[in-house]
C-alpha cells in the first residue's frame, strides 16, 4: 500500500506515492535523488540529513515522508548554486568549514534554519543550533566563523529573515 | 622559489561541490539494479563455527546470493593475513562476519540474514589484554604461525603476541642502577571507534566477462584492489576499484574492510550490483576500532634532571584481528621515546590479540595513545623533582644533533620540537584568570610523529594539458577533507606559473585509469604527491623550453616562464603555453612536440630496515613532525566536570601550504583529541564481550557545543630536506597530545592525577573525594 502526497520540494510541487514507512530522508534521496541530504545514523542523533520544513531545520530522517504531505521542503540543492551561491554557502567556503563535507548540507541548512529564526544570532546561539549536527573534521571553529559572517552578511544585505 | 601560491590562503578547490551537495558519495551514486546486502554476525565473543545453513536464507523472498565461509575459506589482511572474508572455523568477536546475503531491498537483506541458522559451540573468551599474555590464556589465533606476512613483523606462534617488536639502546639496567631518582606508572588507553560522519560502504559488480568493478569509501583504492586480487586469486588486470567523495576516514577506512564481503557476494551473482552499507550499530563494533593500550613506564634520571635510563612496556589490545595493527605496533616501537632523548633505553611493542572489537589505523597510529603515558610521565617526574614541566622537557627533548631510539641522528631539517614548546609556553604566560567556585590549572604536552608506510610507499601523478591551456592534475591520494586536492593545485600553479583558475585536479581515483598511490595514511600525502607533482611539472615545463627553443631559436638554457609564457632571456621573443600545449605549429603547417603531459613518483629514499633484536636503524622512518599544544582548563569541583577554556597548539611544519586548510587540521585534531580526552571509550561487557554503547547516543563526540572557548594554532617552519617547498606531514600529529595535555592540566588545577583515559566528570570527581578524603 502506498500513499498519494504532495510536497513543494524546493519550489517544484512533486506528486508522489510514498511507503507508509518511508522517511522524507529516503524519499528525497531515492525518489527525487536529491542526495545532498545525507543518512548519518538514520536515529536523528548526527544531523546529516536535516532539510527546512516549512523553514524550520528538521532531521528528515525521523519525519515520515506523509508528514511532508501539502507542505514545502527546502534541501541543500534548493539553496543556491554555482554563481548563485547563498551566503551561507559562500561563507563556508571562504572561512574553510569544509573538509570531507558529509556534514556539510546538513550544517547548512540548520544555520538556515537558525538565521531564519534569529537573524543575528551570538556565538552561544549558533552553538547551540549546531550541536545536534555532528562534524569528525572541523573542530567547528570555522564553521561558526562562517555562520557569523553569513550572518552578517545577510544582515547587511537586509535579507535576514528570507525564508526560501 | 619565491612562493606565489604555496602559503596562500587559497579556497578548497572542491569546495563548491561540497556547499551545493553536487559531491557524491558512494551511498549517493545510483547503481542500476542494485542487491542490498546484510551480514550475518556472530554473537558470541569467541566460538566454534560447528555449521551455517543458508538454506531458509537462500529461499527467501527477494534474496539473490547467499554467501558464507564454505564458499570463500580466503585469507585477507595487509601486514599480516590472519583473517578470513568470513568465519570459517571460528568466530572471534561479537560482529565477525559469518554469511552474508544480497536481496533486492535492504528489508528482504535484513529478513533473510535472521534465516541464516549458524550452530555455535562457544568457547571461553579473552576479553581483557593483560590476560592475553598470561601462560595458559585463551588462544585466539591457534594457526598464527601459518599466516602469511610481511617480513618486518614478528609474530609468536603458539601465543596472542601477533607482532613483538624490541627497542635496545644502550645499558638500560647499567643506566637505571646509577639514577638518582626512579619513577614508575601505569597507563591505560580503552578501545576507541573513529566515527567518521559516512560509515563504512562499498558495492560490487562481476560483469559477465569476468570483470570486477568495486565501488568503495577506502582510503586506499590501489591497496584494496592489491589485496582482492590476493584474496581472490584475480588478475590487477580483471578488477577495477574506484572511491567516490569520502566522508572521513581517520584511518578505518585504510587497508581493506567491508570489499572482500560484498565482492564475495557479487560473485554469486554475476551482472548485479551488490551493495553492503553497514549501520551506525555496526559501524561502532563490526567495522574497526582503535586499539587499547597499557603502558608500563620505568624512568630514572640523575641529580641534574636528565633522563638517563627509561623502559617502556607497551602492551597492545589488538582486538580479533591484527592485519592492520601489527604496524601500529610496530610505530609505537619504533618511536617509543616520544619527543625525547633517551640515552638507554628498553623498549618493548607488543601487540596481542583479544576476543575484542577488531583494531586498527586511527589518526595517530598509536603514537595518542603512547603520548598518553610518555607525557604524564614526563610531567610526574618533572613534579616529582621539584622541577618546572617544561623545563624538564627542554632539558631532555630531541633535536638536531640528537639520537632517537634507534640511534637515528637528527640533523638540522628534523624540526625543533623545542621551539614548539618556547611557543606554548610564551602563550602561557599570560597570568591564569580566577573563575567563581571553579579549579583552573593549565598543562602542556609535547607530540612526534613519523609516517609510518613500507619503506618503498610509492604516489604517483599525471599531469596533462587540455586543449585550452587548463592544466589537469591527476592524483590518486584520497582527498577526504585535508585538503590534497587543493595543494596538488597549489604545487603545480607554484611549479607552471600558471593561475589557480587554469588547473584542475581530478581526484576520484579509480584504478583502471588513475596513477598508482600506496594509501592515503600516515599524513604523507602532502608531502609525497606533493613532491611528486613538482616533479612532473619540471618535465612538463621541459617539453614546453624544447619546443620554445625551436620556435625562439634559443638555447634552452636562456628560457624562463613567465606569466603563462616561454620567455627568451637573452633575446627579445616569447612564445604563450596556450600555443604549445598540444605541440606548436609554425606558419608553414609543420608541428612539432605535442600534447604536453608527464608523470612522477615520490618514493622515499635511503629508508632502512630495523634491527631484528634492538630495532636500531639510521634512518627507519622518512621525516618526523613535533609539536607542542598547551591547554587551560576549568574544574568543576562539585561535579568533576572539566571545561577547556584555550587550546594552544604550535607544530614544526616546515612549511605552512595553506593557511585555512592548516587551521582546519589543528582545530579538528584539538577537538577530535578532546573527544578521547574527556568522553569516548567502546564500552565492551566484560563477560559477553558485546559493545555496550554502540549508537550515536550512548557513545559521545564533542559537538559546537565542547569546542574550546580559545583555540589557537602557530607554526615553526623549519624546511624539511625533501619536502615539497619543504613541507611535512601534519594530518593526524593535531590530535597527539591533546589528551596528555588535558590530564597534565587537570593536575594543575586540582592536583589529582588519572592514568586512564578518558577523563569523564565521574572519574574526576571520585579522584577529587578520594583526595579530599586523604587530606
Amino acid at each position: 500500500m502506498t500513499i498519494a502526497i504532495q510536497v513543494t520540494v524546493n519550489g517544484q510541487l512533486e506528486a508522489l506515492e510514498v511507503e507508509p514507512h518511508e522517511s522524507l530522508l529516503g524519499m528525497l534521496r531515492e525518489r527525487l535523488d536529491l542526495t545532498g541530504a545525507k543518512e548519518g545514523c538514520n536515529e536523528g542523533e548526527c544531523g546529516a540529513c536535516v532539510v527546512l520544513l516549512d523553514g524550520r531545520a528538521v532531521n528528515s530522517c525521523l519525519v515520515l515522508a506523509v508528514e511532508a504531505n501539502g507542505r514545502a521542503v527546502t534541501t541543500i540543492e534548493g539553496l543556491g548554486h554555482a554563481g548563485a551561491l547563498h551566503p551561507l554557502q559562500q561563507a563556508f567556503l571562504e572561512h574553510s568549514a569544509v573538509q570531507c563535507g558529509f556534514c556539510s548540507p546538513g550544517m547548512i541548512m540548520t544555520a538556515l534554519g537558525l538565521l531564519n529564526e534569529n537573524p543575528t544570532p551570538s556565538e552561544a546561539d549558533i552553538r547551540q543550533a549546531l550541536s545536534g549536527n555532528l562534524c569528525r573534521c572541523t573542530g567547528y571553529r570555522q564553521i561558526i566563523d562562517a555562520v557569523q559572517a553569513a550572518a552578517a552578511a545577510l544582515g547587511a544585505a537586509g535579507q535576514a529573515g528570507r525564508r526560501p | 622559489m619565491n612562493a606565489r601560491w604555496v602559503g596562500q590562503d587559497v579556497p578548497r578547490v572542491d569546495g563548491l561541490e561540497k556547499v551545493t551537495g553536487a559531491a557524491r558519495y558512494t551511498a549517493d551514486v545510483k547503481l542500476p539494479r542494485m542487491l542490498h546486502a546484510k551480514v550475518v554476525r556472530s554473537p558470541h565473543p569467541h566460538a566454534r563455527v560447528r555449521a551455517v545453513d543458508l538454506g531458509k536464507a537462500a529461499r527467501a523472498p527477494g534474496v539473490r546470493a547467499v554467501a558464507s565461509g564454505q564458499d570463500f575459506p580466503f585469507h585477507v589482511g595487509i601486514y599480516l593475513k590472519d583473517q578470513t572474508v568470513f568465519a570459517t572455523d571460528r568466530v572471534r568477536f561479537v560482529g565477525d562476519a559469518v554469511a552474508a546475503v544480497a536481496a533486492e531491498t535492504p528489508e528482504a537483506a535484513e529478513e533473510a540474514a535472521a534465516l541464516v541458522e549458524v550452530e555455535y559451540e562457544p568457547l571461553p573468551a579473552l576479553l581483557d589484554v593483560r590476560q592475553g599474555i598470561l601462560p595458559g590464556a585463551v588462544l585466539v589465533h591457534p594457526q598464527l604461525g601459518s599466516y602469511q606476512k610481511v617480513p618486518w613483523i614478528t609474530p609468536e606462534a603458539g601465543t596472542n603476541i601477533c607482532n613483538h617488536l624490541k627497542v635496545r639502546k644502550g645499558d638500560y639496567e647499567a643506566a637505571l642502577r646509577g639514577a638518582a631518582h626512579v619513577s614508575e606508572n601505569t597507563f591505560v588507553v580503552p578501545q576507541v571507534q573513529h566515527v567518521p560522519m559516512e560509515v563504512h560502504v562499498s558495492a560490487a559488480r562481476v560483469d559477465l566477462a569476468g570483470k570486477l568493478e568495486v565501488l568503495t569509501s577506502a582510503q586506499s583504492p590501489f591497496t584494496v584492489r592489491h589485496l582482492l586480487c590476493a584474496c581472490f586469486n584475480l588478475s590487477h588486470g580483471d578488477v577495477r576499484v574506484s572511491v567516490p567523495q569520502v566522508g572521513g576516514g581517520f584511518g578505518g577506512k585504510a587497508g581493506i574492510n567491508l570489499e572482500p564481503i560484498a565482492t564475495a557476494l557479487a560473485l554469486k551473482i554475476p551482472g548485479r550490483w551488490v551493495r553492503l552499507l553497514i549501520d551506525r550499530a555496526e559501524e561502532f563494533y563490526a567495522a574497526v576500532v582503535r586499539q587499547g593500550l597499557v603502558a608500563t613506564l620505568v624512568t630514572g634520571v640523575d641529580r641534574q634532571g636528565k633522563v638517563v635510563a627509561q623502559k617502556m612496556h607497551y602492551l597492545w589490545d589488538c582486538g580479533a584481528y591484527g592485519g592492520y595493527g601489527v604496524n601500529v605496533v610496530r610505530a609505537a616501537g619504533y618511536t617509543c621515546g616520544g619527543a625525547y632523548e633517551f640515552p638507554n633505553v628498553c623498549g618493548d611493542s607488543i601487540g596481542v590479540y583479544t576476543n575484542r572489537p577488531v583494531g586498527s589505523a586511527y589518526r595517530g597510529f598509536g603514537m595518542q595513545e603512547i603520548h598518553w603515558a610518555l607525557e604524564q610521565q614526563m610531567d610526574m617526574v618533572a613534579h616529582e623533582l621539584g622541577q618546572d614541566p617544561v623545563e624538564f622537557r627542554l632539558r631532555n627533548c630531541l633535536g638536531p644533533g640528537k639520537r632517537t631510539v634507534t640511534g637515528q641522528v637528527l640533523d638540522e631539517h628534523a624540526g625543533r620540537v623545542d621551539k614548539c614548546i618556547h611557543k606554548v609556553a610564551e602563550a602561557f604566560r599570560r597570568p591564569l584568570e580566577e573563575k567563581p567556585g571553579l579549579l583552573r590549572g593549565r598543562g602542556l604536552a609535547c607530540a612526534v610523529k613519523a609516517p609510518a608506510m613500507p619503506n618503498d610507499a610509492a604516489s604517483s601523478v599525471l599531469l596533462k594539458f587540455c586543449e585550452d591551456g587548463v592544466l589537469e592534475v591527476l592524483v590518486s591520494g584520497i582527498d577526504y577533507g585535508q585538503g590534497l586536492r587543493t595543494v596538488a593545485a597549489q604545487f603545480a600553479a607554484e611549479a607552471l606559473g600558471l593561475p589557480l583558475h587554469q588547473i584542475r585536479v581530478r581526484n576520484l581515483p579509480d584504478t583502471d585509469l588513475s596513477p598508482y598511490d600506496w594509501q592515503t595514511v600516515a599524513s604523507r600525502q602532502t608531502w609525497a604527491t606533493g613532491n611528486a607533482v613538482l616533479k612532473a611539472a619540471e618535465k612538463c615545463k621541459a617539453q614546453f623550453f624544447e619546443m620554445a627553443s625551436q620556435v625562439l631559436h634559443a638555447p634552452v638554457e636562456r628560457l624562463a616562464l613567465e606569466g603563462g609564457q616561454v620567455v627568451d632571456r637573452g633575446g627579445q621573443g616569447s612564445v604563450p603555453l596556450t600555443r604549445m600545449v598540444m605541440g606548436y605549429q609554425f606558419p608553414d603547417g609543420h608541428t612539432i612536440g605535442g600534447p604536453v603531459a608527464a608523470a612522477a613518483h615520490h618514493v622515499p629514499e635511503g629508508l632502512l630496515f630495523l634491527d631484528p633484536d634492538t630495532s636500531q636503524s639510521a634512518k627507519p622512518v622518512a621525516k618526523w613532525t613535533f609539536g607542542a599544544q598547551g591547554l587551560e582548563i576549568s574544574v568543576d569541583p562539585g561535579t568533576g566536570q572539566i571545561q577547556v577554556d584555550r587550546v594552544v597548539a604550535c607544530y614544526d611544519v616546515g612549511k605552512v601550504v595553506n593557511p585555512g586548510l592548516i587551521r582546519g587540521q589543528t582545530f579538528g585534531g584539538v577537538v577530535q583529541g578532546l573527544g578521547t580526552g574527556l568522553m569516548e571509550e567502546l564500552k565492551v561487557d566484560a563477560l559477553t564481550g558485546r559493545v555496550r554503547n554502540a549508537s550515536l547516543v550512548d557513545y559521545k563526540i564533542p559537538t559546537s557545543e565542547d569546542l574550546p572557548g580559545e583555540l589557537e594554532a602557530h607554526f615553526v617552519e623549519t624546511p624539511q630536506a625533501d619536502g615539497p617547498l619543504g613541507a611535512r606531514g601534519i594530518g593526524e600529529h593535531t590530535m597527539i597530545p591533546t589528551p596528555a595535555a588535558l590530564a597534565n592540566a587537570l593536575f594543575d588545577a586540582c592536583g589529582v592525577r588519572i592514568l586512564d583515559m578518558p577523563l569523564t566528570a565521574e572519574k574526576v570527581l571520585r579522584a577529587l573525594q578520594a583526595k579530599r578524603a586523604k587530606e
